[in-house]
């Protein structure tokens, strides 16, 4: 009796420094339940409470680590994929020619009358596909009506629902994510006066032509006007908008890219040339 | 507590390290199905909207 005290005795330390670790365990021989019966001192309650807390927080650091990469990184991946997906398959639904067709009067530049100024769709339903040479190119986007989550977390561009559509005298304004979720609006800042951005819809290729760009505050709704930030203006233009976050990490301001309608060429007049490569291949027919 | 858990695994060694690999994959996958997407909506890198025009 003696004798196995004292081997609990020897025990004890071992248990309070060892607890947790792989120690050595000879012979499938297990002192547990003899343990649990000699009454642990203050100190292994400490040094036991101080472990799992300390594996909590560590668990905890490790997920807000992953959590960085997911939003960072993962989000975008399933985000590209999406919408490549949709922009395929609006692609596919296309009619019209994917290669630039001739127009019937070579003379002079060709007039395809006032822009169609189509309904807008359903919230969720896809207006069209946005094409930014300047952004690579491959750029190419879907463009869904509503700017709630739902659409931005993985569609693409938002449609302010309260803006007109492309081509109608006013403000197409749109959103889109500067980082995470396919990132769609990621170098908006470098956007150059005179870039083109063009918008395919089912009727025809909107060609707008980026003018400048203001950073404001989330606040600033004005920017959504028929007239950008001139409240009470009658538009005579078409306008393009987007925006998205600013600075490039962060959301404190928003930065906001204005366009203005170029022209408008039908769907059966075949795409722009600066995009014909990219739509053909998008059809798959390139 | 891992070390806890992994102690009351059943099976050799190899199957306690396997088992233990699941469990690990299985809480990833939790968390990309379900914490982080949660968690998301508390980081302001996503606000890309103007104002109250944000839709529902």
């Amino acid at each position: 009796m003696a004798q196995q005290q004292t081997q609990q005795a020897a025990a004890m330390p071992d248990d309070g420094t060892g607890t947790g670790s792989e120690g050595p365990r000879p012979g499938g021989h297990r002192p547990r339940p003899a343990r649990r019966k000699g009454r642990p001192s203050t100190g292994d309650i400490v040094r036991k409470v101080v472990q799992i807390v300390g594996e909590l927080l560590l668990t905890a650091g490790l997920i807000l680590l992953l959590f960085v990469a997911w939003e960072l990184w993962w989000t975008n991946v399933e985000a590209d994929a999406k919408q490549s997906q949709a922009v395929q398959g609006f692609a596919k639904s296309f009619a019209g020619p994917v290669a630039p067709v001739a127009p019937a009067n070579p003379a002079g530049p060709p007039n395809y009358g006032k822009p169609v100024v189509a309904q807008a769709p359903e919230h969720g339903g896809m207006i069209g596909i946005m094409y930014i040479p300047r952004f690579g190119p491959d750029y190419s986007r879907p463009i869904i009506e509503g700017t709630g989550s739902d659409i931005l977390d993985t569609l693409g561009l938002g449609h302010y629902g309260t803006t007109s559509m492309p081509g109608a005298p006013g403000n197409f304004a749109v959103a889109g994510h500067r980082q995470t979720h396919g990132a769609v609006l990621d170098n908006i800042h470098l956007l150059v006066p005179g870039d083109k951005i063009y918008v395919q819809t089912k009727d025809g290729y909107y060609t707008y032509v980026f003018r400048n760009n203001q950073i404001v505050l989330p606040s600033r709704t004005d920017v959504l006007l028929p007239v950008p930030t001139q409240p009470g203006a009658t538009p005579t233009e078409s306008y393009l908008t987007m925006t998205s976050c600013n600075p490039r990490f962060g959301a404190q301001e928003r930065i906001i890219a204005y366009s203005l309608l170029e022209s408008w060429q039908p769907a059966s007049a075949g795409p722009p040339q600066e995009i014909a490569k990219q739509v053909a291949q998008t059809a798959g027919k390139g | 507590m891992y070390g806890w858990i992994f102690r009351h695994l059943p099976g050799p060694l190899w199957v306690r390290i396997l088992t233990s690999a699941a469990l690990v994959a299985c809480a990833l996958a939790l968390m990309v199905q379900f914490l982080f997407p949660w968690m998301s909506q508390f980081t302001t890198l996503t606000d890309s909207t103007i104002g109250s025009a944000q839709q529902p």
